[in-house]
């Protein structure tokens, strides 16, 4: 099976010049496919870090502590108005660098996180940013008897939040949150630019030693053609499991 | 252009109290209310914000030694080549959006035509430009766009910058598109209907009546489309065209490539992206506000 495809893009390449090389060159596959593992590392890892902190700027926000509200406001209008790549450049360079950091053996510096988890952290705090703002607008749309009841019932603030108005809020803002999310996955790709061996940064390699630049530009629009159209599917499958009977349609 | 967020705040922005008589009751405060306005909300924000880039530039200021000269002249010195970048990042973003607008709109009309060809043709290609991240887009046009074409026998050299406009124009096209085609939607059946009574054609109703109509709705997701590819601009520095970004690592490298000047330098970056696209977030929101009470 894997031979005949090797052999067919073999023979594609013979006969009418189109090099895709990460079909049958192992070398290449292997680094496409370490790409393509960094790439949905780094999209699940800040998917999940950027809901947790959405949730979490949201309950902030919505606290009688002036402080907390200012706090949560003032990150929100700074990450959301400013460049991502710029965020990624001053995480990384300006803040690594003035982390006090570790000497390995050989007396290189080993700072505390490395490229890949300062990517993680600062698409997480980026698409954070804009999830607190959703979810706010979620939360903002449950009626305010609903909480009312809650409370009646001898929820706590905080039960009341996570088992009542979370849940709600949720299906309110998920259409938003798709967007977001979905644009946080195309945002890894900003990655590159610390040198995170992610899918564009693996087929640069590729294209860059095998000169085949236009045949790994349509494998890459490929590639993230078929890993946005995966994540829609799966928030829309979400988005119809979660669905509240009785509204719409 | 003005910050928006000045306009909200009351003239007398002192304690309670100010405006009535000493042991007045609360109640009969004239301007109580009106400070309580969402435009005020961002007032400590923008304290947090200059706190938590002094917490980071401070320790850099201590570190630096009396040989060296401190960040902030740095900062000061490179200032006018640094601001130079960000006004051509400006003006990659101004020509972008132009031509991203133009192309946009036609798509955008083209995904309402009633022939289902076109219309299907138009949907793709929204659609491929829409979910295809920005950066390989801009890859995309960078390495596959030749460095100069011929045009009727003349050599037009093409200049990377300007392949870096037609590749963040690529994906405003879509977004554009998109927007248009939500806004017409937005326009009641009946306009159509009233419009064909009065024998206007198709293409009299869609650029006499159906459009005007849109084009206030249109504003407000237009401009965040804006700030997005003005945030976007920074990537062409990835592939190799010199804007602010590039400048900022070429000053740090002409400094000395002091590692306490990193966070000081790309804060100053943030701080100018922040400082151009806040007021149009203001502004995008206000305009929404207004826009949606009607």
């Amino acid at each position: 099976m894997i031979d005949t495809i090797q052999a067919w893009f073999q023979r594609l390449y013979e006969t009418t010049g189109l090099n895709f090389t990460v079909f049958y060159d192992a070398y290449d596959w292997n680094r496409y496919v370490g790409g393509l593992r960094m790439t949905l590392l780094l999209g699940v890892t800040t998917i999940l870090a950027s809901l947790a902190i959405g949730a979490v700027g949201a309950l902030l926000q919505s606290s009688p502590s002036r402080l907390l509200r200012g706090l949560v406001n003032g990150f929100v209008v700074a990450f959301r108005n400013t460049p991502p790549l710029v965020q990624i450049f001053f995480f990384y360079f300006g803040i690594g660098t003035l982390l006090p950091a570790a000497r390995t053996a050989d007396g290189l510096r080993a700072p505390i996180l490395d490229n890949v988890q300062w990517a993680i952290v600062s698409l997480s705090l980026f698409a954070g940013a804009f999830n607190v703002e959703i979810f706010r607008s979620g939360i903002e749309a449950v009626p305010k008897t609903t909480v009312e009841a809650a409370e009646a019932l001898g929820y706590t603030r905080l039960k009341a939040y996570r088992h009542v108005v979370l849940p709600l809020a949720l299906r309110v803002c998920l259409p938003a949150l798709n967007n977001n999310l979905i644009n946080l996955l195309k945002t890894t790709t900003l990655a590159y630019a610390i040198a995170v061996p992610e899918t564009l940064y693996a087929v640069k390699q590729i294209w860059s030693e095998s000169q085949n630049v236009l045949e790994m530009m349509l494998v890459l629009l490929a590639t993230y053609a078929v890993l946005v159209g995966a994540l829609v599917w799966i928030m829309h499958r979400w988005e119809r499991a979660l669905r509240i009977p009785g509204y719409g349609r | 252009m003005t910050d928006p967020a000045m306009n909200g705040r009351p003239a007398g922005g002192g304690p309670p109290g100010e405006g009535g008589h000493p042991g007045d009751l609360p109640v009969l405060l004239p301007s109580a209310l009106s400070r309580t306005g969402p435009e005020t909300r961002l007032r400590p924000a923008h304290a947090w914000l200059l706190c938590g880039l002094a917490a980071v530039a401070l320790p850099a200021w201590a570190q630096a030694g009396s040989g060296a000269s401190s960040p902030l002249e740095v900062v000061i010195r490179w200032a006018p080549l640094l601001l130079t970048g960000f006004a051509f990042n400006v003006a990659i973003s101004l020509m972008a959006m132009l031509l991203g607008t133009l192309a946009g709109t036609g798509l955008g009309i083209a995904m309402l035509a009633e022939g289902p060809v076109l219309r299907r043709l138009a949907w793709t290609v929204t659609q491929v430009f829409r979910n295809v991240p920005w950066l390989v887009l801009l890859f995309f046009v960078m390495f596959l766009v030749p460095f100069q074409v011929t045009v009727l026998g003349v050599r037009v050299p093409l200049p990377d910058w300007v392949k870096a406009t037609f590749g963040f124009a690529l994906p405003v096209m879509a977004n554009v598109a998109e927007i248009v085609r939500g806004a017409v939607r937005s326009v009641p059946t009946t306009q159509w209907e009233a419009a064909e009574s009065l024998a206007f054609t198709r293409r009299q109703i869609l650029w006499r009546i159906i459009l005007p109509q849109c084009a206030k709705r249109m504003l407000p997701p237009w401009m965040n489309v804006y700030a997005l590819i003005a945030m976007a601009t920074v990537q062409a520095s990835i592939v190799g065209v010199t804007e602010m970004l590039t400048l900022t690592a070429q000053v740090h490298a002409a400094e000395g490539g002091r590692p306490e000047l990193f966070a000081p330098l790309y804060g100053f970056a943030l701080l100018c992206f922040f400082l151009y696209c806040y007021p149009i977030d203001r502004l995008t929101a206000r305009l929404e506000r207004r826009f949606e009470t009607r």
